[in-house]
């Protein structure tokens, strides 16, 4: 009676198929072409110096995408990813330079992005607002919010502490910081949790149908506020990372940071309807930006052109999306 | 058809597993439930039928904790129980199994099969670490997909590619294993074709065959009369009647159903 029935659709979603053997084998081959492309255009791409850019440019929005990977997979989004990171880095630079002590200024900012990512949550569980709007206007208070504090401008921050995830090591003839380090321990972790815990499997069913995801008994409401803080504790981790990378904070940063990070996630093979994906394809996606950005300014492009690209391969990507739900 | 006569109470009583005495629900000024009297026996599996509106669903949530009555009684192995929502119910061994297969598509078979009930891997990775025993959900999923005798193609399929009778197969399967009492079907081949709701009764069927009793709401009186070992018509909140599918025609049932035929209820 049943065993008529071939289970085609496993593999037949093309290069943002999720095949059980090889998670994220399209975005890999999607990251490997445009290094081609790149590399034979340019012989700088490949060099260990360049390569070693690249990493660095991606732990920001490498990081930020993880929290996003955890709010998509819900079936949410998270428009206010870079305005809570950047919320993180303002907040710990003006308490160091008001002469607090910079791990507890750190503390404090990385607290207040969880609390940010906690009243979204709890206004996307409690009282079922959209995810969308929820996060708009958080990135609208924060934003102005942040401009208000910091009249605007930026400001250095220069604190040993503050900065240490920029510190650097060498491999062979590539150089490393912490941060990179940091970032990589990051997906560790939540890829733990996703893959192999409760937690990470009521994720996945509550974006796959809430409704049955009830029904077993998973305290859904509490696992979406869970969810959302859980993000915005990355996201205020992010702003350590950031401030690592560049020792400056700075109101109008981060501005590419929704895109850059929504992007990573979908062509890393996550679905925007939820409960499909994972922290493995979102890492190779966030690779394709930082790839991507870092190639097209090697070729000496007008940096406008990187978000042009980078809107069209958020659209590429999410059409396929749709094109492989719709044959489900 | 006046002839007809009805015995609420069929000879030989087994052990009664689920019993509701005088069920009252109102809404506002709407009766739901007038004081039904309910029974279910060990190993039978008890079709409720009743036209829309005569109190199946509310009778239904009554006894999977989802509704509280406003007065009567529930005993389940003969104790009084007070469902205080669907988990509490749940923790005492009913299962429910929703016509709208209540399954998460993407994931894999053992993963719908233990939603909810994830087993840890032993020691200090499961204490600890909150490690899933995958292996061990897998193995068990296997044996109960074989115990219960259906066929699928591959334990480790997803769900989404499974049809929909399989699917469905996958959601009365998660009751069977883990129904300690019993199991209540509400519609559960509603959103089926003929031929997969086929191999969903024969897995009710099996379940029932194992000792698991099972009540089963359904419109589809074919689907009773095949199944059903005693079928419970329900009428204006009030139960109708109890009768055999062997004493009495699909003719009888529904003329009970709509009143033209009138019943002593004990």
């Amino acid at each position: 009676m049943s065993s008529a029935t071939p289970s085609a659709p496993e593999a037949s979603a093309g290069l943002f198929s999720r095949t059980k053997a090889i998670p994220a084998v399209g975005p890999i081959l999607v990251l490997l072409a445009f290094c081609l492309v790149f590399a034979i255009t340019n012989p700088r791409f490949l060099a260990p110096h360049n390569q070693s850019i690249i990493l660095q440019q991606t732990i920001v929005v490498g990081t930020l995408a993880i929290g996003q990977t955890l709010v998509i997979l819900t079936a949410g989004i998270d428009l206010a990813v870079g305005a809570i990171c950047v919320l993180g880095t303002i907040v710990a630079g003006k308490l160091v330079l008001l002469g607090y002590d910079p791990l507890l200024s750190m503390l404090f900012a990385v607290f207040l992005c969880t609390l940010s990512g906690f009243v979204a949550g709890a206004l996307v569980s409690r009282l079922d607002l959209p995810p969308f709007i929820v996060t708009l206007g958080t990135l609208g208070i924060l934003t102005a919010a942040l401009r208000l504090i910091s009249k605007g401008g930026a400001f250095p921050v220069q604190d040993d502490f503050l900065g240490l995830t920029g510190n650097t090591f060498r491999v062979g003839s590539f150089v490393l910081t912490y941060g990179v380090i940091a970032m990589l321990l990051l997906y560790a972790i939540v890829w733990y949790l996703l893959n192999e815990t409760r937690w990470g499997r009521h994720l996945y069913a509550i974006g796959n149908n809430p409704e049955a995801a009830r029904l077993v008994g998973i305290p859904v409401r509490l696992h979406l506020l869970q969810v959302y803080a859980l993000a915005g504790l990355i996201y205020g981790l992010t702003a350590w990372l950031a401030l690592g990378r560049i020792p400056n904070a700075d109101p109008n940063a981060l501005q590419t940071a929704n895109l850059d990070s929504i992007t990573a996630v979908v062509i890393g093979g996550t679905s925007l309807f939820g409960g499909r994906g994972g922290l493995v394809g979102t890492l190779i996606g966030a690779l394709i930006v930082g790839v991507l950005r870092n190639g097209l300014t090697l070729a000496g492009i007008d940096p406008l052109w990187q978000d042009l690209v980078t809107g069209i391969l958020v659209i590429v990507a999410v059409a396929f999306d749709q094109l492989s739900r719709r044959r489900r | 058809m006046s002839a007809l006569t009805a015995t609420p109470e069929i000879d030989g009583a087994p052990r009664i597993v689920l019993e509701a005495r005088n069920i009252v629900k109102s809404y506002g000024h709407v009766v739901a439930l007038d004081g039904v009297d309910f029974d279910l026996r060990a190993g039978e599996i008890l079709a409720v039928v009743g036209d829309n509106g005569a109190g199946k669903s509310t009778l239904i949530k009554t006894l999977t904790g989802a509704v509280v009555p406003d007065s009567g009684e529930i005993l389940l192995d003969g104790q009084p129980v007070h469902f205080k929502g669907p988990l509490d119910a749940r923790h005492r061994g009913i299962e429910t199994v929703y016509q709208d297969l209540a399954v998460a598509p993407a994931l894999d078979i053992p993963s719908n099969l233990f939603l909810g009930r994830e087993l840890l891997a032993p020691g200090i990775l499961g204490s600890v670490f909150r490690r899933l025993d995958k292996r061990r959900m897998r193995e068990e999923a296997e044996k109960a997909m074989a115990d219960l005798k259906f066929r699928l193609p591959s334990i480790a399929s997803r769900v989404e590619n499974l049809s929909g009778g399989q699917r469905q197969g996958v959601a009365v399967a998660r009751a069977a294993v883990f129904a300690r009492k019993l199991a209540i079907m509400d519609e559960p081949t509603a959103a089926l074709g003929v031929r997969e709701t086929g191999q969903v009764l024969e897995l009710i069927r099996a379940i029932r065959d194992r000792g698991l009793p099972v009540v089963l709401i359904s419109h589809n009186m074919p689907n009773v009369f095949e199944l059903a070992d005693r079928i419970f018509i329900m009428r204006l909140g009030r139960r109708a009647a109890v009768v055999s599918p062997k004493t009495h025609t699909m003719a009888d049932v529904v003329a009970i159903m709509t009143g033209a035929v009138k019943v002593e209820a004990g």
